[in-house]
């Protein structure tokens, strides 16, 4: 195949790449609700901090990508997660999408299917073990005492882990994701 | 009626990393008698999980609102970010009742329920709410007239807007009049409401720090001496990260980062040591010699 056709091949959308159902189960997650009311305006993207110093994340396009069904695509795409969330698109979007909570439930979506970069396996396991998002270590808790703080309050993290066991947390810690991280 | 008794939430990054923030947030809070309670089995609020797991998330936010209740008291934070989610998932919980429902079912198992019977507030807005700028100023006694600064008021204490419903987030003016009762001038600048780049450190670290240098130089531009921040992320862009920005793009910017209280402490009499300026990365020294 010459490189020109190469390159047509890989810019044409293929039906069989198309998965019809995956709105639906954007839809489902709080936030995803109003992914299919984007008409692609592109306030999100002009707007956008992070835009403005990448050459590659585009909000608009994760946008179109998962309207179209492109769940493989979208799902796996590192871009998800330049999204700093600092809500800009939100307040801006003049059709109320919250494409920042948009993102987020890609995220999300993306985790169940594999694709969990590493951090949240660490912070998971910090909040089971502490509660907290990191594991402070005792030097630190000492220096609070000599600068004349109280105590860190500590969590009852059994009483957590009873609520926390009746979500997905437990994979997380695990595995990283329900395909143990790809 | 305006409050002035709040349970103490101070999240993950305050404690572990950024403790002149507390130091100095505790010192100013009760010089305007503002009774900080510790808040007892706390975890998480639930925020850094929110990408991974939105139910995670619920969960996390749920067990500290339903804490703060056991406890009869509203929540302060001093971080943004834990007071936008426990905001929204609180609001959430209040006003719909199908989601409600869904929650307490889990929190049953842990012994706790959602009645929705507290507030939560960033320590900005219990500045500007309960105190009131007038009791502030009456708490200065050495005013900052010779200082002119930037603020960076950060995204999560305004945005999105639908959710938070504090200060105007295109043109946020609450921070800008509590650093101007301190007697300091608060400048204007370039951008000035955008993003300091935290939130992608790690996944991409030099959009991070070009974001935080953006800003930088957009202050510096206005010879903005100091920048005041309200969040331990923005602050950790700005001060922690400022000599790796320096290297990277070969400028130099030595922009003193003050926590807001820090600057209020200063005009209120308190000494440097007392509100942990030494732990400061870039040097505040230009900025105590100012006053």
């Amino acid at each position: 195949m010459s490189e020109k056709n190469e390159a047509e091949t890989k810019s044409t959308l293929k039906i069989s790449d198309i998965d019809m159902q995956f709105k639906n189960e954007v839809k489902k997650i709080p936030g995803g609700e109003r992914m299919m009311m984007c008409f692609q305006c592109g306030t999100c993207t002009a707007d956008c901090p992070i835009a403005r110093f990448s050459d590659t994340y585009r909000p608009r396009q994760l946008l179109r990508m998962a309207q179209l069904g492109l769940k493989e695509k979208v799902l796996s795409s590192d871009q998800l997660w330049l999204c700093a969330a600092c809500y800009t698109c939100v307040d801006h979007c003049p059709q109320d999408v919250e494409i920042s909570s948009v993102i987020r439930a890609l995220k999300n979506l993306a985790v169940k299917e594999g694709y969990t970069p590493l951090v949240f396996k660490e912070l998971a396991s910090a909040v089971l073990e502490t509660g907290l998002g990191y594991k402070i270590p005792e030097l630190r808790l000492k220096k609070r005492q000599e600068a004349g703080l109280p105590p860190l309050p500590k969590s009852n993290v059994e009483n957590l882990s009873k609520l926390l066991r009746q979500t997905g947390f437990s994979r997380l810690v695990e595995k990283g994701g329900s395909n143990g991280g790809k | 009626m305006a409050n002035n008794r709040y349970l103490l939430f101070l999240g993950c990054a305050i404690p572990y990393r950024v403790t002149s923030y507390e130091i100095s947030g505790r010192k100013v809070a009760a010089k305007l008698g503002l009774e900080l309670v510790e808040m007892p089995d706390y975890n998480c609020c639930g925020l850094p999980l929110d990408p991974a797991d939105h139910e995670i998330m619920l969960m996390l936010a749920a067990r500290n609102l339903c804490i703060a209740e056991k406890q009869g008291l509203s929540i302060m934070t001093l971080c943004p970010g834990c007071a936008g989610t426990l905001r929204k998932v609180n609001r959430l919980l209040k006003e719909d009742k199908h989601e409600r429902e869904k929650v307490n079912s889990r929190l049953k198992e842990a012994g706790l329920e959602f009645k929705g019977t507290i507030q939560v507030k960033h320590l900005m807005q219990v500045l500007a709410e309960d105190v009131g700028l007038e009791k502030i100023k009456e708490s200065v006694s050495r005013p900052l007239v010779n200082l002119c600064v930037a603020e960076h008021s950060g995204c999560h204490v305004v945005r999105p807007q639908k959710y938070i419903g504090f200060d105007d987030p295109e043109d946020p003016k609450i921070l800008k009049s509590l650093i101007e009762v301190t007697g300091a001038k608060c400048l204007d600048y370039f951008d000035e409401t955008e993003c300091c780049g935290a939130p992608v450190v790690g996944v991409n670290d030099k959009i991070s720090l070009s974001l935080t240098r953006d800003k930088l130089s957009h202050m510096k531009a206005v010879d903005a001496k100091a920048v005041i921040t309200v969040c331990p992320f923005c602050h950790m862009m700005f001060d922690t990260n400022q000599t790796r920005i320096e290297r990277s793009f070969n400028e130099t910017y030595g922009m003193p980062v003050l926590h807001y209280p820090q600057l209020l402490g200063l005009a209120m009499g308190f000494s440097p040591e007392e509100l942990a300026l030494k732990d400061l990365r870039v040097d505040a020294s230009k900025v105590v010699n100012m006053i």
